[in-house]
């Protein structure tokens, strides 16, 4: 198969999972004619039409009320947030409905909905277009947070939310909706496993969305200073597939987080939480993390500093050798 | 330009009519304004209505008396509940005293396939569809968040949340026009959803939301909003400048205010706004003018914000009593009837009342049973730890 964008791998995966299912529909606003102001569901309403490919009213608590309310009906409602920083006017209705639905109704209703989210910084944005706010989401139980961070998952991945009886909160890394690999002929595991992208042995790397790729880039040019620099890519956030990071931390005894969100309670902190717990004999350092700092989503001219990169990266690994 | 002097919207539903009827009667805003649709006064006289009088006239003798013992059975249940939480069974209970017409008049107009979305206050709904009224005790007892399955009377959980429930039911109308079952003109498929709400949720974001997704899908969904004068203790002029009916107007549907406290009017205007949601005419806002006669909930004390000479002047337009009144003059019961019907009451709130003390707490680990439909691990170790930990107690014993 050609190389494909991960903005295309996602299309292809919608229209696999628009065409084994019809209760599956897709909501959000600029949708259908545009294709979403990425693209991602770009012919998708020209082939599934305007019931299936629905343009909605802009009103983000709207949009996930009523996916609710369709999914509620036998519907499998797909919902695009327009950007990250969009989502929390439809914060209500994921945390005090979506998540909650199953349980309060003792099993007898699921609302299987997707709630697509292109997140991150990186592309030079202007406010409340590059958030991470994945630890929200995380945080909630009875939500279930994937994030692909290459074309092959993302196509994957998405049939996979789509699939499952559970809501889940789909991230999809934006800046790296235009890079290119192959698509595989079928998912690398189910959802909610992780999956080691590169073996190494001195140090363990665990990322999510587009900082796999800056892991990626900082394990090569490690390895040409001689270290081996193991790469995760955590792909579920909740549940987090422990078993897999807790292997690579017990193969290396080091682990160095890395997010574009804050590290204030972000996924690094239950990650070294969780470490610690669980594989403190294992441990030569301190769990570190490598995140966004602790303040607002600074403006593009300064995000470069605000994101971690590749140096901020090799000099965590750095500090967790030096131990 | 006054509201009077827009154009009537035009639907096959008319109810816009009402607006600027020659012959509205001269009724002061307080108790409902000339627009105010009312079959019946306080006093059991039955009022005309050219539009409506067909609605009714189709009830035959044995669902008018069926009317009146859901009224009585509701309120009683309603009052064992209320006991109940006083004695400590309940944790809370959200009274609907006052609006047993707006439940019942409603509720009893809705076919099998048509859906309720209630608040947390819609017993009389609750009843109306089916639902054993002692499943609805249970998250007030704190065994449940709910409890019952939604879809086995189509009555969705009680929504706490005030106002999302307009969404969800908005939503639900947009599947049921997906699945073709509006407007085939087949009684047993066409199928019209109901979200029930109150004055307070005018306010909230999502209400207005719901009114626009209601509107540009032209979905089955009638918004059915009790104004029982008080957002705990806020009143009604805190929620809103305008009349609430006369919002729909704004997002492109009819609204029509009607008597809550009138069993006839309520059923009357409740289906022909569900037939017309089925029949495929779209939305209908209802506003149905009635009055919380008790506190807000057992919390509550509205002895703080409000006065009693307001109650009593409510008292005065009791649902129970006027239907009771119009039956009577009517010939349509007699007094064995309404003697059996108080027996029948008496027996629904000591079943109500066993059945509720009988309720067991549930097991521990439940709350972990349906949280995922799917693995997860995270949660499978917590609960296992969970059981080990409670476990480790008995052996110690």
């Amino acid at each position: 198969m050609a190389a494909t964008t991960l903005a295309k791998g996602i299309t292809s995966g919608l229209r696999a999972a628009m065409d084994k299912d019809p209760k599956v529909v897709l909501m959000g606003e600029d949708i259908g004619k545009l294709g979403g102001v990425f693209r991602v569901t770009e012919g998708l309403q020209k082939d599934f039409g305007e019931d299936r490919v629905i343009d909605t009213p802009l009103a983000e608590a709207g949009i996930m009320g009523t996916a609710i309310g369709m999914a509620l009906r036998g519907y499998r409602p797909v919902v695009e947030i327009q950007f990250d920083g969009f989502v929390y006017p439809a914060f209500d209705h994921i945390v005090s409905q979506v998540a909650k639905l199953r349980a309060r109704s003792l099993g007898a209703v699921t609302v299987p909905i997707v709630i697509r989210i292109p997140f991150g910084g990186g592309i030079g944005a202007v406010e409340h277009h590059s958030e991470s706010n994945e630890s929200y989401f995380a945080h909630t139980a009875g939500l279930r947070v994937a994030v692909c961070s290459n074309p092959h998952d993302a196509h994957w991945m998405i049939q996979q939310a789509v699939e499952t009886d559970d809501p889940v909160v789909f991230y999809e890394p934006k800046r790296r909706y235009w890079d290119k690999g192959e698509i595989g002929d079928g998912p690398d595991g189910a959802l909610g496993t992780a999956r080691v992208m590169r073996e190494g042995t001195d140090v363990s790397l665990l990322a999510y969305g587009p900082m796999v790729k800056t892991c990626l880039q900082a394990a090569q040019a490690a390895e040409e200073e001689g270290r081996s620099v193991e790469v995760v890519d955590l792909r579920s956030l909740a549940p987090l597939d422990e078993a897999t990071v807790l292997a690579s931390v017990r193969r290396t005894g080091r682990a160095v987080v890395v997010h574009e969100a804050s590290t204030f309670l972000g996924i690094g902190a239950e990650i070294s939480a969780m470490v610690t717990e669980q594989a403190f004999y294992a441990l030569e350092a301190p769990v570190l993390r490598v995140g966004g700092y602790n303040v607002p989503y600074p403006p593009s001219r300064l995000e470069e500093d605000f994101l971690p990169d590749l140096d901020r990266v090799l000099d965590a690994v750095d500090r967790s050798l030096a131990y | 330009m006054s509201d009077n002097e827009v154009a009537p919207l035009e639907t096959a539903f008319g109810v816009e009519h009402h607006v600027t009827r020659a012959d509205a009667p001269d009724r002061p805003a307080s108790e409902g304004g000339p627009e105010m649709v009312q079959l019946l006064t306080p006093e059991g006289e039955r009022v005309p209505d050219p539009e409506l009088d067909a609605v009714v006239d189709d009830l035959s003798d044995e669902a008018l008396r069926g009317l009146y013992r859901d009224l009585v059975l509701v309120r009683r249940f309603d009052a064992e509940a209320t006991a109940l939480q006083r004695q400590g069974e309940l944790g809370l209970w959200a009274s609907l005293l006052g609006q047993e017409a707006a439940q019942v008049g409603s509720g009893r107009a809705l076919r099998r396939q048509d859906y309720a979305f209630p608040t947390y206050r819609e017993h009389g709904v609750a009843w109306c569809r089916g639902v054993d009224p002692v499943n609805l005790l249970g998250m007030f007892r704190g065994v449940n968040h709910g409890g019952w399955d939604p879809n086995e009377k189509n009555f969705h959980l009680y929504t706490i949340i005030i106002g999302a429930q307009t969404l969800h039911a908005t939503g639900y109308a947009m599947g049921v026009q997906r699945d073709g079952d509006v407007g085939t003109g087949d009684d047993r498929r066409d199928t019209a959803v109901i979200a029930y709400f109150g004055d307070g949720a005018t306010s909230q974001g999502d209400v207005s939301e719901a009114l626009v997704f209601a509107g540009v899908n032209n979905s089955p969904v009638v918004f059915f909003c009790q104004n029982n004068q008080w957002a705990i203790s806020e009143p009604n002029e805190k929620q809103s400048r305008a009349p609430l009916w006369h919002r729909a107007r704004g997002f492109g549907f009819p609204g029509i205010r009607v008597d809550g406290n009138d069993v006839l009017a309520v059923y009357a205007v409740s289906k022909r706004a569900l037939d017309a949601a089925r029949t495929g005419q779209g939305p209908t806002f209802i506003e149905a003018f009635t009055y919380r006669m008790g506190a807000h909930t057992t919390s509550d004390d509205p002895t703080k914000y409000r006065v009693s000479a307001e109650v009593e002047v409510w008292k005065h337009r009791d649902p129970i009593q006027r239907y009771r009144r119009w039956l009577t003059t009517t010939e349509k019961a007699d007094p064995e009837f309404f003697d059996a019907v108080d027996a029948e009451a008496d027996e629904l709130g000591a079943s109500v009342r066993e059945r509720c003390l009988a309720m067991p707490d549930p097991d521990g680990a439940e709350m972990f049973a349906h949280v995922y439909a799917d693995d997860h691990p995270v949660m499978a170790r917590e609960r296992e730890w969970f059981s080990e930990y409670h476990a480790s107690f008995e052996e110690a014993r």
